[in-house]
């Protein structure tokens, strides 16, 4: 029982990140209708910005803010100077362009930074709460939780009860119409990956800490993971992305401690499918939504 | 274009690569050695994923050749080191093994790094009669005179390494509890194997495995805890040394830590710890070495030095003081091979037993063994400095041999590190 | 689409025949020109032309992106290693019946796949088809009994023929090995684009609801294009591990994939010829930039090394998705217009429609 009270609360924690992930992944389909394959590699980049930021100032939260600026200008940037160029009527144009984006910012950040893991800190107390003899989150764990719950209220109120949150839904959702109703396209488009890409390189800041540290590859799986959670959530829903992240956090959590972590990645891959296959609307996105 | 002439391009385009690349060159007698060099290359990963820690070694090995050069070289000739990135991908490193061999024409391969990578060419080589020199990696698979004659073994290997560890731990902390984290591949369960050869079939508690695709080991950590291991040995790699070791300090969790030579090397765990909580995290740490690493030690001023000078003073770590150890014993490989070094040369010079290296025990090639180190030392991190344990040497195999103390001396440093025949 | 000469289907099955066979034989012969190392890279193009030729078809003529046809490719392989391993006997027989092996094993898991992907779509599939390709190492090491986990299964060193032992060195062997299957395999996908069922692929990909009312079986079409596609990936696996005599999953990664899809986009998608001189300049430019970067001081060639050509890479997929969605073949063709604007070369409007895929034209909306 104790275990299984630890690996729950192990999930849960890795759940959060993976659920902040997985929105910003959402919020780029919502907006534009596209799954960026380069949000893992936008967020390294703002987190190196975090780092070098930190390095050289000795604060945590100059670095954060850097960083998160750096991810707002970065997603305003690829929006602009390379998603402009998929063509709205074939959805693996962007896909390809993302495949380029990513390989050129990983292997930038290798030339620049070199291939070594850097170990990130966190002015918290990273050290689990002992409750009954069983740890249980940490403190960080449980900042790591708040944000991801304060990021998602935010964006569920932008996305309701603002004009701007209702001129993005319009726009993905029928563009030509939206248009025409007034509604500047082009620039909600352009807001849709400015936060995506903020959101994502928070995911980021927040997981580099708690992994071996930070590196051109540090969100590989945090990519394919985040898809999954996206996935199993609903492309098109912010609350099921939370719920996809605690699902696949815990699922990957009891996975690693009653069968083995060599598992997790098939364990990824038969949720997925299952998913995919089983129920293709996820658990909360309306049904066409997968055949866009 | 029409689907006709699409195919015939296609095949038109075969044949022009096949044309314009043509170029033609005939292996030489003695290939990679002329009257004043001596080509020898190596597959290291520099990029990709798995590059991490990886590079600093054959940045200082290209060092220590540097060195030599500036010193007139062996028996007049300069050494050149030609360096491939393999990404860790076994596909590339036949591509790049293949290169070094038909356009490089090198003399030899040497450390070769990686179990997976260096299986893809360790036949490639022995086929073509190449000497595969000093790889560097643990498994048992690199120590077989027989099925790879031209393939000798640098490290240490892992059942040996556990054996002897596992033989210090069970005198140290007779009555603990013993347990084990390992990789999910032959590092893992070789060490495994030599831990329960010493420890008996009931000697670990709990066995538990981690995967490199997941940077996360709270759930293992966590059943160790749960399993109230005492004493947790390490089959990992120094990223998930430091990981494993992170882990447990947030879970308050503390426990003695014994770690293979792979995943034990202080300066680079500081690296991925930091340096302020390093010292208090790796108090006490156990590990084990073959090589040079006591800090007042004259191989380590004299690869210092080195480093120094010739590798614009990059971070010194187990890695470098590997690197240049492993160029020392090619150089005197290379210099007991004779004034016109053949490949066949090198290898008798290697099967005699001439070589000395500069380990903490003695080398093993002959002509029945081509592993290098059959023995390691333990080693201690004591106030942020990690240390040889006075006395406690073992020597061992790689099956179900005893494991004895060993009360030689290790090699010492002569000629100023430059072999002579 | 008017005009029945201009359809893919109507180009006489004899004279692809003919054609194939006579260039074949023609790169057979220049596998005499090279040098050991250029016949190993012949031979690694032609595997990688095996996948890439089923991935671009598959994207071309469904529009369906695969990013796990490495793992296809792996698949293949390890059918070809342990078939090899398990029979009794070597030589020509041996290689045929685990080159089979090979082609079935990956045609029963691009089966399973394509069942999937027939249901999805764009982002779902790719996102799908990379879990695949990250599974692999956990696959491997979890049936390790069998698989042998990350080091792989290697297989016995077969060298040439003795009948051919004098005239043919063991590289330029396997790169003709390499072609002749390829030239099958690619020869087989031609036939199969250009062929009615090609036709049903251009007829679901363009619209799939006037495909169903028209009779063809959408999603049947798209699950057998998907399983060609890794039957063809299957064998370039298969002929890679004859040439490397060993199949691990390091070798088929999530990079090695993309490499692919960076193979055919460059070529220009949906073409066969782009796949051809795609698989080329993925072969020969980290070659290339490491013969570049060798010459520099140590500590730039350790940092420009391998990461060099995965920036080139990764550029020139951007720049030629923004700027000729054609990709080279594209280019080849346009100069070839403009040189010979001759009547008997069809226009634009008739072109085959894999270019169609990606800036789709309002006629076919």
């Amino acid at each position: 029982m104790d275990r299984l009270v630890f690996l729950l609360g192990t999930g849960l924690a890795r759940g959060a990140v993976l659920a902040l992930f997985a929105l910003a992944l959402v919020l780029i389909w919502r907006g534009a209708r596209v799954v960026n394959f380069a949000q893992g590699a936008m967020a390294v980049v703002s987190t190196y910005v975090a780092f070098e930021v930190t390095s050289l100032t000795g604060s945590y939260w100059l670095g954060l803010l850097a960083a998160l600026l750096a991810g707002g200008l970065l997603g305003f940037a690829v929006e602009r100077g390379v998603m402009r160029f998929a063509s709205p009527a074939s959805p693996l144009s962007g896909v390809i362009l993302a495949i380029g984006l990513v390989m050129v910012l990983q292997s930038a950040l290798g030339i620049l930074f070199g291939p070594d893991y850097r170990p990130m800190r966190v002015p918290f107390d990273d050290s689990a709460i002992v409750v009954g003899g069983v740890p249980l989150l940490s403190p960080y764990d449980l900042f790591v939780l708040v944000v991801a719950v304060v990021v998602m209220g935010a964006l569920a109120v932008l996305f309701r009860w603002t004009s701007l949150g209702l001129q993005m839904r319009a726009a993905a959702f029928a563009p030509e119409v939206s248009r025409l109703l007034g509604v500047r396209v082009s620039r909600t488009v352009t807001v849709g990956w400015v936060l995506s890409s903020v959101v994502g390189s928070l995911a980021a800041l927040l997981l580099v800490p708690t992994s071996l540290g930070l590196n051109p590859h540090a969100t590989d799986s945090l990519f394919v993971l985040g898809f999954t959670v996206a996935v199993v959530g609903g492309l098109d829903s912010p609350v099921g992305a939370l719920v996809g992240g605690v699902v696949v956090g815990v699922a990957m959590s009891l996975v690693t401690g009653y069968l083995g972590a060599g598992l997790v990645p098939i364990a990824v891959l038969v949720l997925l499918v299952l998913v995919l296959l089983l129920r293709p609307a996820g658990l909360f996105a309306a049904a066409e939504a997968r055949r866009a | 274009m029409s689907q006709r002439s699409r195919s015939v391009a296609l095949i038109a385009t075969t044949a022009l690569l096949a044309g314009g690349l043509a170029a033609c060159s005939t292996p030489e007698p003695s290939p990679g050695v002329t009257e004043d060099t001596v080509t020898v290359g190596t597959h290291t990963p520099l990029t990709g994923p798995a590059a991490a820690g990886y590079s600093s070694i054959s940045a200082a090995t290209k060092a220590y050749f540097e060195y030599v050069n500036d010193n007139g070289g062996i028996n007049g000739r300069s050494i050149e080191y030609v360096v491939k990135d393999d990404g860790y991908n076994p596909a590339t490193t036949s591509t790049v093994v293949r290169e070094l061999v038909q356009e490089d024409e090198v003399f030899a391969v040497i450390n070769g790094l990686g179990t997976p990578t260096h299986s893809a060419v360790v036949d490639y080589l022995n086929e073509n009669e190449v000497p595969d020199l000093f790889v560097a990696s643990g498994s048992p698979k690199w120590d077989q005179p027989g099925t790879f004659p031209w393939t000798f073994a640098y490290n240490a290997n892992y059942i040996v390494e556990a054996k002897a560890l596992a033989t210090y731990a069970k005198e140290t902390w007779p009555d603990k509890t013993f347990c084990v984290l390992g990789q999910d591949d032959d590092f893992g369960t070789d060490f495994t194997t030599g831990l329960l050869q010493v420890l008996g079939p009931d000697g670990l508690a709990s066995t538990q495995t981690y995967s490199v695709s997941t940077q996360d080991v709270v759930a293992q950590v966590g059943a160790m805890q749960a399993a109230g291991c005492e004493v947790n040995f390490l089959a990992t790699v120094n990223g998930f040394t430091a990981l494993a070791l992170g882990t447990a300090a947030k879970m308050k969790y503390p426990a003695q830590w014994v770690s293979s030579s792979s995943g034990g090397d202080y300066p680079t765990l500081v690296g991925y710890l930091g340096e302020d909580v390093a010292p208090l995290l790796l108090q006490g740490f156990v590990s084990s070495n073959y090589l040079p690493f006591s800090p007042d030690d004259e191989w380590v001023s004299l690869f210092q030095e080195i480093n120094d000078e010739y590798n614009d003073g990059a971070p010194f770590s187990g890695n470098t003081v590997f690197g240049m150890s492993v160029g020392y014993l090619f150089a005197q490989a290379l210099a007991k091979a004779g004034d016109d070094p053949t490949r066949k040369s090198l290898l008798d010079a290697l099967e005699v037993g001439a070589l000395t290296g500069n380990g903490i025990v003695p080398l093993s090639f002959s002509k029945d063994s081509h592993a290098a180190f059959e023995g390691v030392g333990i080693t201690v991190v004591d106030k942020g400095v990690q240390d040889y344990v006075d006395g406690q040497i073992y020597t061992t195999d790689a099956g179900s041999g005893a494991v004895e103390p060993y009360t030689g001396t290790s090699v010492p440093l002569e000629g100023d590190g430059i072999p002579t025949a | 689409m008017t005009g029945r000469q201009r359809l893919p289907g109507q180009r006489p099955l004899a004279r692809t025949l003919v054609l194939a066979a006579g260039w074949t034989v023609v790169a057979l012969g220049g596998t005499f020109a090279l040098d050991p190392f250029r016949n190993y890279q012949l031979a690694l193009v032609a595997a990688y032309l095996c996948a890439t030729a089923g991935l671009t078809v598959l994207v071309g003529a469904t529009g369906q992106l695969s990013l796990g046809h490495a793992a296809l490719m792996a698949v293949g392989g390890y059918g070809f290693a342990l078939t090899t391993n398990a029979l009794p006997f070597g030589g020509l027989a041996a290689f045929v019946l685990a080159l089979l092996a090979g082609a079935l094993a990956a045609a029963v898991v691009g089966l399973l796949l394509g069942l999937a992907a027939a249901r999805l779509s764009g982002p779902y599939l790719a996102g799908l088809t990379l879990a695949v390709v990250v599974a692999l190492p956990a696959v491997a090491s979890t049936w390790s009994t069998v698989l042998h986990g990350d080091q792989g299964v290697q297989i016995p060193f077969e060298g040439v023929p003795d009948a051919l032992r004098r005239v043919v060195a063991l590289e330029q062997w396997q790169a003709m090995v390499a072609v002749v299957v390829t030239a099958a395999v690619v020869t087989g996908l031609t036939l199969l684009r250009g062929g009615r069922f090609g036709l049903k692929m251009l007829a679901v990909r363009d619209d799939e609801v006037a495909a169903r009312l028209s009779g063809i079986p959408a999603g049947r079409v798209k699950v057998l294009a998907f399983t060609a596609s890794s039957v063809a990936a299957g064998v370039g696996g298969a002929v890679l591990c004859f040439v490397a005599q060993a199949v691990s999953p390091g070798a088929y990664t999530v990079g090695f994939s993309l490499l692919l899809v960076v193979a055919v986009v460059i070529g220009g998608l949906g073409s066969i010829l782009g796949a051809a001189l795609g698989s080329v300049v993925v072969v020969l430019l980290p070659w290339l930039i490491g013969r570049l970067t060798a010459s520099l001081p140590a500590d730039a060639a350790q940092r420009l090394d391998g990461n060099l050509a995965v920036l080139v890479f990764g550029l020139l997929l951007i720049t030629v998705m923004a700027v000729a969605p054609h990709g080279l073949h594209g280019a080849i063709d346009a100069a070839r217009r403009r040189r010979r604007p001759t009547p008997d070369v069809p226009p634009p409007a008739a072109e085959p429609a894999p270019r169609k895929v990606l800036v789709p034209t309002e006629e076919q909306r």
